[in-house]
């Protein structure tokens, strides 16, 4: 039908002229420029809100199983909030209804608004797996751990979570691919990622076969690069005989 | 539309003695006629041009058009029943599937330009459309000048951000760009204040406007940022169908029977929800009404 056009990530993104090196100057971009930015775009906002996911999704998932019941409620409400509204829905309400009730809000970037919803939405997810992950445990575990004299932030810090934190690094190397994989939903904010590249860029170029692949290939390039840093560390902290450690 | 084939020309000069029956057909004329079907792709929401009225049902200015161009059609070929499938088509799908065959002829707000011209054809120019700003009216911004430092916004997808691209560097004004998901989304940015301006074509920013829930509250200001010729689009080397279809457009902007379509969809109350887009035809418009041309907005820029 068509053949291949790759010569289209030289072009000046004005006037469509193919640069030579590739690369603009002089504060012209081509969009191979516009590319590599918009892949960066891409991995700060995945990078960022897998913090705030982790650290969230951490402490409500270890709220949810502390025999404090109000704790529970809280950890639990969370959870259900973030996890059964759509995350197009919820980055949406983070960035036209929220800041229409707080106007403050309104001066806060998108890239800020973006980074927090799909933060929130992927910490319901991670806390579901971090409760899961501690409560797969023995009970015995957390008993022995308090009889020994420990706190209960110790049990946890020193007994609890050394462990389930191993068991669930498959789940968590699926989220952590899942995050960049849900950063698309980011150009519906105006953020100049990926998506939003390959939607532009191909209605700009007509060549939208090249540019897709090249999009799909970065996409998977960044996920699949989380999946072998995860696999790393899942090989480095096994501890043989411990539960999930594998005993081979 | 004999020419093209040198075995059609044999074939109809060999039976030219039944002239009517004897017309070797090809390609999607041949199609529409073996099969008694033709699709025809639409847009969902492609303003007054091509949109959906629900329940599968399509509407607007450019498929009244090809529904009187498909009539014609089904006279020419003398069939007693055609009948006419909807198939709803994107920016980004349009092209492939008028090129695999999925898609006649399609009817929605498609720009002609030379890129596209490599890919597949378009019939006589039907509507030009005009790249304008919208602002909230008591913004006080009349010109591109005094988008200086403001934010701006555009639909991804579009084109728009193209042109606004090159005035950005022709006319050294700085603007940040915001892009909305789709045209309702950029007018909400507008709306909200998000953006203090909505760059788009002229019938999509009066269509929004028309169906805010203050159009006193906005206005269209400002110049022309690019003018953009749009046309019915259709596979590419068929010349028989190119020239049925535009025999039929011309026709009717010969007698003017045009601009009283146009009236219908641009002027008038529309449904599903009954109002005006209130966009007269411009002076490019009419341009190319009354000289019918195929030619790509290349050709417009250089003017």
């Amino acid at each position: 039908m068509s053949t291949w056009d790759w010569q289209v990530f030289c072009k000046d993104t004005i006037d469509g002229k193919i640069v030579p090196s590739c690369f603009g100057s002089g504060g012209d971009i081509t969009y191979l420029d516009w590319l590599l930015s918009a892949w960066g775009w891409t991995l700060s906002v995945s990078a960022l809100a897998l913090l705030v996911a982790l650290l969230l999704g951490s402490l409500m998932g270890i709220l949810r199983t502390t025999p404090h019941r109000g704790l529970v409620l809280l950890g639990n409400a969370w959870t259900e909030l973030f996890r059964n509204i759509p995350l197009l829905v919820q980055i949406f309400l983070w960035y036209h209804v929220v800041p229409a009730l707080i106007p403050p809000l309104r001066s806060v970037p998108s890239f800020i608004l973006v980074v927090l919803g799909l933060g929130l939405f992927t910490s319901a997810r991670i806390s579901e797996q971090v409760r899961a992950g501690i409560q797969s445990l023995a009970g015995g575990q957390r008993m022995a751990g308090l009889a020994m004299g420990f706190t209960l932030p110790q049990t946890y810090r020193h007994v609890l979570l050394p462990m389930a934190y191993r068991i669930i690094i498959p789940p968590l190397t699926s989220e952590s691919m899942n995050i960049i994989k849900n950063s698309s939903v980011a150009f519906a904010v105006s953020i100049s990622e990926l998506t939003l590249f390959a939607l532009q860029a191909q209605e700009e170029t007509s060549r939208g076969i090249e540019v897709y692949l090249a999009v799909t290939g970065l996409y998977f390039v960044s996920a699949f690069a989380i999946n072998r840093a995860m696999l790393f560390v899942e090989n480095r902290v096994r501890v043989p005989g411990m539960i999930g450690g594998g005993g081979h | 539309m004999k020419r093209s084939f040198p075995l059609a020309l044999a074939l109809a000069g060999a039976l030219s003695v039944l002239p009517s029956l004897a017309q070797a057909l090809d390609g999607t004329l041949k199609k529409i006629k073996d099969s008694g079907t033709v699709t025809m792709g639409v847009r969902e929401s492609s303003g007054g041009l091509s949109f959906t009225l629900g329940d599968g049902k399509f509407a607007g200015f450019h498929v009244e058009l090809c529904q009187r161009a498909l009539a014609d059609i089904q006279k020419q070929l003398g069939m007693s029943n055609l009948d006419i499938k909807y198939q709803p088509v994107t920016s980004q799908n349009r092209i492939p599937l008028v090129q695999n065959g999925t898609v006649d002829i399609e009817c929605g707000s498609t720009t002609n330009n030379a890129a596209r011209q490599k890919d597949v054809s378009f019939a006589a120019t039907t509507y030009v459309e005009e790249v304008r700003i919208a602002v909230k009216a008591n913004s006080g911004i009349a010109s591109i000048a005094q988008l200086n430092g403001r934010n701006v916004a555009t639909t991804t997808g579009t084109t728009s951000v193209q042109h606004l691209r090159k005035h950005q560097r022709a006319a050294g004004v700085d603007f940040k760009e915001v892009y909305g998901k789709d045209h309702a989304d950029s007018f909400l940015l507008l709306e909200s204040g998000r953006a203090d301006a909505f760059v788009m074509d002229g019938q999509i920013l009066a269509g929004n406007i028309a169906k805010s829930k203050n159009p006193a509250d906005f206005k269209i200001v400002g110049e022309v940022l690019s003018v953009e010729p749009i046309a019915i689009m259709m596979r590419k080397d068929d010349p028989a169908f190119k020239k049925a279809v535009d025999d039929s457009l011309m026709a009717l902007m010969k007698s003017g029977e045009i601009s009283k379509i146009y009236d219908k969809w641009f002027m008038q109350p529309i449904p599903p929800t009954n109002t005006r887009i209130g966009l007269p035809a411009s002076e490019a418009t009419k341009a190319a009404w009354a000289s019918p041309n195929d030619k790509p907005m290349e050709d417009y820029a250089k003017k």
